[in-house]
């Protein structure tokens, strides 16, 4: 019930708003969404206060028939795995609207029910249990940040946001062709067809399919993530469109959305192709592993802020998805998993915080380009501490959020080899090197003519970064509530993976 | 069974109209009379125990699948009348467009129920010939009697291959008869003549031609093109649903059924070229009217590819394919047609900056694009997932990737339109007034189409037993 309050509390609100005018809005929008992170909130404590209950199982859970001649069901759930995830949704969106609160939407009702409309697609991906339905809701996240980068994005808008919506439609139809296979896999039940129950498709892909038909899932899967996270080599649509995109829907995208990518791979990968993964974990490991050097090379190369960002986001996921990859069925270590877990976490808050950032620095100089400015720190010191506080937790700092999900991730890849976690491991040392350099260009050195008029921090942009800067540390120095809500589950999913390929 | 009678009834009714003087209350009467005819096809759902569903002395048998795909054809046809009201009203010869119409319909409804080869053919001239009048109807356009001209000959063409098909056919078994036929051939597998396989090619080839399957699909685009909007809108819905239940009837039903190892991997090459050529072409299009007549090629290959898997998915695909495909298209069409009449072009650029002008407009036009292109929580996704599924389930896997990559062309062409409804500015001083008859159209289609995307089963469940309806296609 909880869990289907939590989808249903923002697709209300993003009805509701519909129906209303001006910037009155923002206002709505706001209250629903710290609604629905009290609601997340409450569902984390009774969550983490009694995990085994069962009647707290029957109410987190909801599964009713909805299309009954094909075997589909609404079925959602909620365990530790989805929590982190849905915790992560409700506490970001909330951040995401206050930080327009200042700015002037053309058509605020419009925009903010899509924003709403978008959270109650998130929530449902986390929290799906059936293959169909992951798959209804994985597209209808793709409808509301269309229309929200095509109406109030930037310069060539329409071509950027064409092939962002491309890209991402290729992969879900490859991975509806993959779940189409499963699907019919599975054996025909008492009502007379096939199943899209998870637990389903889990036994058509561990035991049914044949070695050449598991690849083929596989890989329609692993496509369809790889291009929401983005891995290289399918990460040409992301830079343009987060630069492109309105600074909130880059927050959207950044922060949430591309979380679905790696949850999906945690969820629906690992455990429905475990057998695949033995024979191609070494190519998708190495493509994270490309994608984490590539990209961090290339951030180092640019010029303008956002798309820094950008790029050092691609290095950031290319670690969280080959931590996950390294996931192996012959030890079952959940390190990988875990530290995915964290970072997803910790990158959603500090991306958020980061592209914050750089939107600041845009509307007070009218400029990103990181060599035309410098200096701001005289001007703002304030701003300067608050900067570094979440680039910090960014480059992985201990005792940031980001330390904590980087040290487990690359102890994940480790275990697997290596070489892998050597490579990998230059992210932390490139990215402390492209976020410093940036820092140092933006805040430190002399102030000049663009950032001598830098205005004052309002009270709406100090609050937006108090709490981002309060979660990065927050989550950095305790972590443990994150990990324990958790790891039952993650343990739970891994010895189910390891089992099933025991023969 | 009546319900032909009372179609035929309407129409002469309607060619009457002109001379008794009650042409004012024409469109009462059709719309009055639709709703009876569908109401009398309904009532057979009741009966499906032998002679009060046949006909014509076992011709016809309206039952089953009959049933369901004459309701969505006649509703279409309802929804199409609302659509077309104001164009007809406009015409000189109004009462004649209107009878042609349903005689039209009433070749429709034939192909729905036929159980005898000559009924196959003759409903296809009923529905074909009232359309090569109809396509040619605004006499004063170059382009509409350009369109009538080949359309006619073409149609000809695929006349006389369809019929040579059936004559050899008939050689081949003895019997026009569906059922005759398929126990003849059954029997009798090893031994047919060459020339049977000869008539079941040509006939093949008749039919792909009235659906516009590729590479029998030339005529289509300037057809579709050059005739008035709304005859535009009738071909691609009413008579796309025919076709392929006339396909459906004879090829996935044992009477070929039964050789279907021998036409499938023909039709299978159709399917994908129809899957390449419409969505390549549509692709390239400036011209909205002729691009929605590329991507119904395009659909029609969809449909085509869940005859092609002829499994126990294959015939509530074909249904769900056609209402949602129907409803969306008519959506489109009328979104199109108050264009054309408010900025006299129906180009691409005509569509500039609609989100702003005319919030209505936009919405529902959006709506019947993420459908049209298969996008959740649109009807048309479930359509296509449904088609996939038949595909898969039958290992047709390459038809399948393929269809999935013409998707995709498919998206860059209808959001082409979107792009420019949302993205750019609209010219200045022009008044978008939607009349209310067509508002309440489009807001009951657009609704419906997302509201038998959200809850499938309404379709796939209809009247319990909808394996009844799977059933009957397949006897």
């Amino acid at each position: 019930m909880i869990t289907a309050l939590l989808i249903g509390l923002p697709l209300v609100a993003a009805l509701l708003l519909l129906f209303t005018n001006g910037e009155g809005a923002k206002r709505i929008a706001f209250v629903a969404s710290l609604a629905e992170l009290g609601l997340a909130l409450f569902a984390f404590y009774l969550l983490r206060t009694s995990p085994h209950d069962e009647h707290l199982t029957s109410q987190m859970t909801m599964n009713v028939p909805w299309i009954t001649s094909i075997g589909v069901d609404f079925n959602i759930a909620m365990d530790g795995i989805s929590m982190v995830l849905v915790l992560l949704t409700a506490f970001l969106v909330p951040v995401i609207i206050l930080s327009g609160f200042e700015k002037k939407h053309d058509n605020p009702s419009l925009f903010h029910a899509l924003v709403m409309f978008m959270q109650m697609a998130l929530v449902g991906v986390f929290v799906a249990r059936d293959g169909f339905l992951f798959y209804v809701f994985w597209e209808l996240a793709l409808i509301p940040i269309y229309f929200i980068c095509l109406l109030w994005g930037g310069e060539n808008r329409g071509k950027i946001t064409f092939k962002f919506f491309v890209y991402t439609l290729a992969g879900s139809l490859f991975m509806l062709a993959a779940l189409i296979v499963l699907y019919l896999n599975t054996p025909v039940g008492l009502s007379g067809t096939h199943s899209f129950n998870i637990v389903a498709l889990y036994d058509a892909g561990q035991n049914v399919l044949s070695e050449t038909e598991q690849s083929l899932v596989f890989w329609g899967m692993f496509l369809a993530f790889a291009i929401k996270m983005p891995v290289f080599p399918f990460h040409t649509w992301q830079p343009d469109t987060y630069v492109t995109a309105p600074t909130q829907g880059t927050m959207l995208l950044s922060g949430i959305m591309l979380k679905m990518g790696t949850y999906g791979l945690i969820r629906w990968l690992l455990p429905m192709t475990p057998g695949a993964l033995e024979t191609w974990g070494p190519v998708v490991i190495a493509l994270s592993v490309i994608s984490v050097v590539y990209a961090s090379a290339l951030a180092l190369a640019q010029k303008d802020f956002k798309r820094l960002i950008a790029y050092s986001s691609i290095a950031h996921v290319g670690l969280i998805s080959a931590g996950i990859l390294a996931f192996s069925t012959k030890t079952g270590t959940t390190e990988g998993i875990t530290g995915a877990m964290i970072q997803m976490f910790a990158h959603g808050v500090n991306v958020v915080g980061l592209f914050f950032i750089a939107e600041i620095v845009l509307n007070k100089t009218g400029t990103r380009e990181i060599n035309e400015l410098g200096g701001i720190r005289n001007v703002s010191p304030q701003f300067a501490t608050l900067f570094l506080i979440v680039l910090l937790g960014s480059v992985a700092l201990p005792l940031t959020n980001g330390f904590v999900g980087e040290f487990l991730l690359i102890n994940g890849v480790y275990q697997y080899s290596i070489w892998a976690a050597a490579i990998a491991g230059l992210t932390v040392i490139l990215g402390a090197v492209y976020m410093l350099r940036s820092y140092q260009a933006v805040m430190l050195g002399e102030t000049n003519k663009v950032t001598a008029g830098f205005a004052a921090l309002t009270t709406n942009e100090k609050a937006v970064l108090f709490i981002v800067c309060a979660a990065v540390i927050a989550f950095g120095v305790y972590p443990k509530p994150l990990l324990d809500i958790m790891q039952n589950d993650v343990n739970a999913l891994a010895s189910m993976i390891t089992e099933s390929v025991k023969p | 069974m009546k319900a032909i009678l009372l179609l035929s009834g309407l129409g002469i009714i309607a060619l009457f109209a002109e001379l008794f003087r009650f042409r004012k209350a024409l469109y009462p009467i059709v719309i009055l009379g639709l709703l009876g005819t569908i109401a009398t096809a309904v009532s057979y759902w009741w009966y499906d125990d032998g002679e009060y569903n046949k006909y014509f002395a076992g011709m016809i048998d309206f039952q089953g699948s009959a049933v369901v795909l004459s309701v969505i054809i006649l509703s279409v046809a309802l929804l199409w009348f609302v659509m077309s009201a104001n164009y007809l009203r406009t015409q000189t010869s109004e009462t004649d467009h209107t009878a042609l119409v349903l005689f039209a319909l009433v070749g429709a409804l034939i192909l729905t129920c036929y159980t005898n080869l000559t009924m196959l053919f003759l409903g296809v001239e009923i529905l074909s010939i009232p359309l090569y009048v109809l396509a040619g109807s605004r006499k004063n356009d170059l382009g509409s009697n350009e369109s009538a001209f080949k359309y006619f000959i073409l149609g000809a063409f695929a006349s006389a291959f369809l019929l040579f098909g059936i004559a050899l056919v008939f050689g081949a078994t003895g019997s026009f008869d569906n059922l005759s036929i398929a126990v003849f051939v059954e029997a009798n597998k090893a031994t047919l003549p060459a020339f049977f396989y000869g008539g079941v090619v040509l006939m093949m080839i008749g039919l792909l031609f009235k659906i516009s399957a590729a590479p029998f699909h030339f005529w289509a685009p300037d057809v579709y093109q050059g005739a008035p909007t709304v005859y535009t809108a009738f071909m691609s819905t009413v008579v796309k649903t025919a076709a392929i239940v006339a396909i459906a009837r004879v090829f996935i039903s044992p009477v070929f059924g039964t050789v279907s190892e021998f036409w499938v991997p023909i039709m299978g090459v159709c399917v994908g070229l129809t899957f390449v050529i419409g969505n390549f072409s549509a692709a390239v299009q400036t011209s909205v009217k002729r691009m929605l007549a590329f991507s119904s090629i395009s659909h029609a290959g969809f449909l085509l590819l869940a005859v092609v898997a002829a499994t126990s998915f294959s015939a509530k695909s074909i249904i769900f394919y056609t209402v949602a495909y129907s409803v969306a298209s008519l959506v489109a069409f009328s979104v199109l047609l108050n264009i054309i009449r408010i900025t006299g072009s129906d180009d691409v650029e005509s569509f500039n900056g609609l989100g702003k002008k005319s919030p209505l407009l936009a919405t529902v036009m959006t709506i019947a694009l993420l459908s049209l292109a298969g996008i959740p929580p649109t009807a048309g996704f479930f359509a296509k997932y449904y088609v996939l599924t038949a595909a898969f389930s039958s290992d047709h896997y390459w038809l399948a990737i393929i269809g999935i990559l013409g998707s995709l062309v498919g998206v860059y062409y209808y959001f082409r339109i979107i792009i420019a409804m949302y993205f750019r500015e609209a010219k200045e001083g022009v008044e978008y007034s939607v009349d209310a008859q067509h508002q309440a159209l489009m807001f009951v289609t657009a609704v419906a189409t997302i509201v038998i995307g959200l809850l499938p089963d309404l379709i796939l469940s209809i009247g319990t037993p909808a394996a009844v309806v799977a059933e009957t296609l397949q006897k």
